[in-house]
């Protein structure tokens, strides 16, 4: 069967649309203002359901969950804060036990000082007597050689005066000649 | 004429559903979708706060969106009291969006596109916003329709216009969401009988050509999907906007 083209354009026109009877707008059908009856109950239904129970209930969970967050980071917070604190505290600490433990160090330092020149002291002192007491042996000893010194030149000068002359050397005149001879030497 | 017809308004027409005790107290096919529309909404919240969870899980999450942001829009709108009027404006938004989604589905009755339902939604509002108007600001609230910092002589000009502009708040509430629902809907049958038409007209090459009205119509599915939660929130956003204009007067 075929169709006319024109019927096919009255068919999608929207004069056509509206030529028949359009059910929105029939109010002579009861229907179309029970249906308002209705909804005005089951909206209020549903406007009770949400506003008592639905929306505060999920206002709650919301509200819950924000309060949760906000206690969890103040707890990290605080937890941070502690943190820094001990972490502060133990820099402090750590410092402290360096001063103390340098100042223990110059303090062992100064008195080992103190004892090696104390003992360098004491032992330079113990040199010096030890010195001293040395020379002054020698000076004894040197004395007592020179004191001996002068018998023996004499007695030499005599015994060379005997082997030359075959008699004794008058005496008394070998000590004159080697007190001569000291002064002699002493002044050359 | 025999064959195929397009009767694109017959989707719209009102039976009594619930068998017979719906048709003894006059409940329609269209109260069945609204039944359906709010039992949804109930469900979906009793679901949703079954766990309570502190991460919540999907139905959860779904009903957390859907809280936060009718309660973003009605603070950021009407400002401080706006929580007073959350659960009215949730109910409204919830019952609108999930009537324009229903009529999506075939055999779902789409309760929007019926001018009763959205003018009686539309009077509502305006009704309670001016009440509230009144209300919070007692008379001075007929100040509102003076504007304010124009010359006196313009006064007897102005104020006529305001306050026909604001009695054609209802009108334009209402008109726009029946409008968009039920054009989509007339779109959606006219291009499908128009398909069985090409196909009566013209056989097999009918039936091929008629691959052309079916992808339009596949096309409109997605555009009536953003409709569906435009025309929602477009109401939703207006009827914050009116109570706004009732609270702070501008």
């Amino acid at each position: 069967m075929r169709i006319p083209a024109t019927t096919l354009l009255l068919a999608l026109s929207p004069t056509a649309a509206w030529a028949g009877t359009m059910p929105q707008m029939d109010f002579h059908n009861p229907l179309t203002l029970t249906q308002v009856g209705w909804m005005v109950v089951i909206l209020v239904v549903l406007y009770l359901l949400l506003a008592r129970w639905g929306l505060p209930e999920m206002g709650r969970v919301l509200e819950n969950r924000a309060q949760v967050i906000a206690r969890d980071l103040a707890d990290a917070r605080a937890a941070k804060a502690e943190a820094d604190q001990r972490a502060m505290a133990l820099r402090a600490t750590i410092a402290q036990a360096r001063a103390q433990a340098q100042a223990e160090v110059a303090e062992m330092t100064t008195k080992a000082k103190a004892r090696a020149a104390a003992n360098a002291a004491a032992l330079a002192a113990r040199l010096d007597k030890n010195l001293a007491e040395s020379e002054q042996r020698i000076a004894r000893a040197r004395a007592e050689a020179m004191a001996a010194l002068k018998p023996v030149a004499v007695a030499a000068c005599e015994a060379i005066w005997q082997k030359l002359t075959g008699g004794a050397a008058p005496a008394g005149s070998a000590p004159g000649c080697v007190d001569a001879a000291l002064a002699a030497k002493k002044a050359a | 004429m025999a064959g195929p017809k397009i009767d694109a308004l017959g989707q719209f027409s009102l039976t009594t559903g619930l068998g017979p005790l719906g048709r003894a107290v006059d409940f329609t096919n269209s109260n069945e979708a609204m039944l359906a529309a709010a039992a949804i909404i109930v469900l979906v919240f009793a679901l949703g706060l079954r766990a309570q969870a502190l991460v919540p899980g999907r139905t959860q999450a779904l009903v957390e969106v859907l809280y936060e942001f009718v309660r973003d829009m009605c603070v950021d709108t009407i400002g401080d009291e706006g929580m007073r009027f959350f659960p009215l404006v949730f109910t409204i938004f919830s019952f609108i969006l999930l009537g324009n989604l229903l009529g999506l589905f075939p055999y779902f009755f789409a309760f929007t596109s019926h001018i009763a339902v959205t003018l009686t939604l539309a009077l509502f509002v305006f009704l309670f916003s001016t009440g509230v108007g009144f209300y919070t600001h007692g008379l001075r609230f007929l100040k509102f329709f003076v504007p304010a910092g124009v010359p006196v002589w313009l006064l007897p000009l102005l104020i006529p216009i305001e306050f026909i502009s604001y009695l054609s708040r209802p009108v334009s509430l209402s008109v726009r969401l029946f409008a968009n629902i039920t054009a989509g809907h007339v779109m959606w049958e006219v291009f499908a009988g128009f398909m069985l038409l090409l196909a009566a007209s013209f056989g097999v090459l009918g039936a091929v050509a008629a691959l052309v009205p079916l992808g339009l119509n596949v096309a409109l599915v997605a555009l009536e999907l953003l409709v569906a939660g435009l025309q929602a929130y477009v109401f939703a956003i207006l009827t914050c906007l009116y109570l706004h204009d009732a609270v702070h007067m501008h």
